[in-house]
């Protein structure tokens, strides 16, 4: 009797313990969420915290000198120059890697059966580590053994081989090359998703017009394209401010600063010259650039998404 | 499907001979550099003086390849193994929970928690570096596997929560109502609905993220400083700070260190392809 009246009251449909409603968010956040506070938000803060101190890593605790790095950062004539830098990749990365990434899109995307071999093969420099690529971007470059000055040289071109990782005018020049040698690929990759979202339909319909393939591309392809180059240009502008892989490798932002960025001015400062303060100075001015342009940028073009 | 009615065309179509011409030198443009990595490296260091740069090389020379996996080679190898094992799995698990709880849980903060999670995804990374490893040392984990994981595990957070929670808010509600009328609770729903469903979500996560995170170079430069504890990007650092003279050995380090992700690739381009775009383009 008892038991009958039991199951009757229970009700069937819920679970046997209710978590309270703010337990159940908490639990499957908190692993993540701890993680970001610990690894990112912490030293985010953390940088800008040691940006008033001087300290050059020894002992417990710098000396806190208040925006003394700050005021120095300002006048501070390397800093302005990788600053310069970086915006000179970021204006090479747009237009250097966005036109030949498209062209290639639309070759690959007219292409019959070879176009997939084209495009494996084309992918292959972004499986590239950038130590990997950089060691050997350094010994194509090598101004004696490197085959880039030998095969000059045996055409008889010696006046255009050069110390290209040595010289002030060519270091940043040569190692933005392999930038983009390595990175096309991928706004290849992105714009071929633009391209395949192209109605075939409209295609057919325009060629029935008449209108020649060429003026279709420039007349309906490329404005349908338009979301998906916004966002490239976006992701080169913001990875071009925040860049250092290769630099490091190949030049390590030499020769005389020549090719300094701002990630690498900080490394060599904290790593090779001990001022941890002034080194996280320039770090969190580097946070504050790309903040700075990457809301300007997404305020601008509204989204972040590809129309794909 | 309507095949394109031959018709003559007006002007000029410049397709017909930019397109290959295009197409071919940028496959030398692609090409060349690798062709010169794999040559050198089967090259003697006699060889490689005495001989022209284009002349291949005069027999197939292992010597370097055995120099190199009789170092440390493998050491650094396993390390990766190890690491971005590691990473990869805290992070697909941290990353489907939280996705889970931003695309389906109602809670006060989500929306302004979802945007400052995907904030994360455009922080730099270098400004961490210094603070990271300050903790590093503190923590007692300068030079042991365990400090690289953090970070990493950190650092592909963002990106992957953006994805997965993507992933998540296409999964019919009525499956999660049926589990719930079942009596399910949220981590059974969690664990038997939402992680199965999301496989393709989770493959293309692991994918950017393993991809990213084995090429990873600069924090286990700074947080590592024993061949013992590196990984394999290092392996290549510091063969060249050794024997910078050496270039057919480092040619070898180097194709030895491309070696496992262009593997994978012959496999599965099209997935590898897939997830290395996943940061730019959705799932």
């Amino acid at each position: 009797m008892t038991s009958y009246t039991e199951t009757q009251v229970l009700p069937l449909a819920r679970p046997v313990r209710a978590w309270p409603a703010w337990l159940v968010p908490t639990f499957f956040l908190a692993p993540a969420v701890i993680m970001l506070v610990v690894f990112l938000l912490y030293p985010l803060l953390s940088s800008f915290q040691l940006s008033l101190l001087n300290w050059n890593g020894l002992g417990t605790q710098g000396k806190f000198v208040g925006l003394d790095n700050w005021l120095y950062l300002l006048q501070d004539p390397i800093f302005w120059l990788s600053l310069r830098n970086n915006s000179l990749l970021a204006v090479f990365s747009v237009v250097i890697q966005l036109p030949i990434a498209l062209a290639l899109a639309v070759l690959l995307d007219k292409a019959g059966g070879y176009s997939r071999v084209l495009k494996i093969v084309y992918f292959l420099p972004l499986l590239m580590s950038s130590v990997a690529l950089g060691v050997l971007a350094k010994n194509l470059y090598d101004p004696n053994f490197g085959p880039i000055n030998l095969i000059l040289q045996a055409l008889h071109m010696d006046a255009f081989a050069h110390d290209w990782l040595g010289d002030t005018h060519y270091a940043l020049g040569s190692i933005i090359a392999v930038v983009c040698w390595q990175n096309i690929p991928f706004y290849m990759v992105l714009f071929m998703a633009g391209l395949a979202s192209f109605p075939d339909e409209l295609q057919e319909a325009a060629l029935l017009d008449g209108a020649s393939e060429w003026t279709i591309f420039w007349h309906i392809k490329l404005p349908h394209l338009y979301g998906t180059l916004r966002t490239g240009a976006l992701l080169a502008i913001i990875g071009s401010l925040r860049y250092f892989d290769l630099i490091f490798v190949m030049s390590g932002g030499g020769p005389e600063h020549s090719s300094e960025l701002m990630a690498t001015y900080m490394y060599r400062t904290v790593f090779d010259s001990f001022q941890l303060g002034y080194g996280s100075t320039i770090a969190s001015a580097m946070f504050i650039v790309v903040t700075l342009v990457a809301s300007l940028a997404l305020r601008l073009t509204r989204r972040f998404e590809p129309e794909v | 499907m309507l095949t394109t009615p031959v018709l003559p065309r007006r002007g000029f179509a410049p397709s017909r001979v930019v397109v290959p011409t295009l197409g071919l030198f940028w496959l030398a443009v692609t090409l060349l550099p690798f062709l010169f990595m794999v040559m050198t490296s089967f090259k003697t260091q006699e060889d490689s003086f005495a001989t022209p740069i284009w002349a291949l090389p005069s027999h197939l020379d292992l010597i370097n390849y055995k120099a190199v996996l009789q170092g440390d080679f493998l050491i650094y190898l396993r390390n990766s193994v190890f690491v971005i094992g590691v990473s990869i799995a805290l992070i697909l698990l941290f990353g489907a929970m939280a996705a889970y709880a931003l695309a389906r849980l109602r809670f006060k903060f989500n929306q302004p928690l979802f945007g400052l999670i995907v904030a994360g995804m455009i922080v730099p990374l270098h400004v961490t570096l210094v603070p990271v490893y300050l903790m590093t040392r503190q923590a007692g984990l300068y030079d042991t596997m365990f400090a690289l994981i953090g970070p990493y595990v950190a650092m592909s957070l963002p990106v992957s929560i953006f994805i997965l929670t993507g992933f998540m808010k296409q999964i019919p509600r009525e499956l999660e109502e049926a589990a719930q009328l079942d009596g399910c609770g949220p981590i059974a729903i969690f664990a038997r609905i939402f992680l199965p469903l999301c496989g393709p979500g989770l493959s293309t996560v692991a994918i950017y993220n393993g991809i990213n995170l084995w090429n990873e170079f600069i924090f286990a430069y700074v947080l590592t400083s024993t061949p013992n504890h590196r990984t394999l990007p290092l392996a290549v650092w510091d063969f060249q700070s050794q024997f910078a003279s050496n270039i057919p050995g480092m040619m070898a380090v180097v194709t030895l260190t491309a070696l496992p992700l262009i593997a994978a690739y012959a496999f599965g381009q099209e997935k590898i392809v897939k997830g290395m775009m996943a940061g730019a383009l959705k799932g």
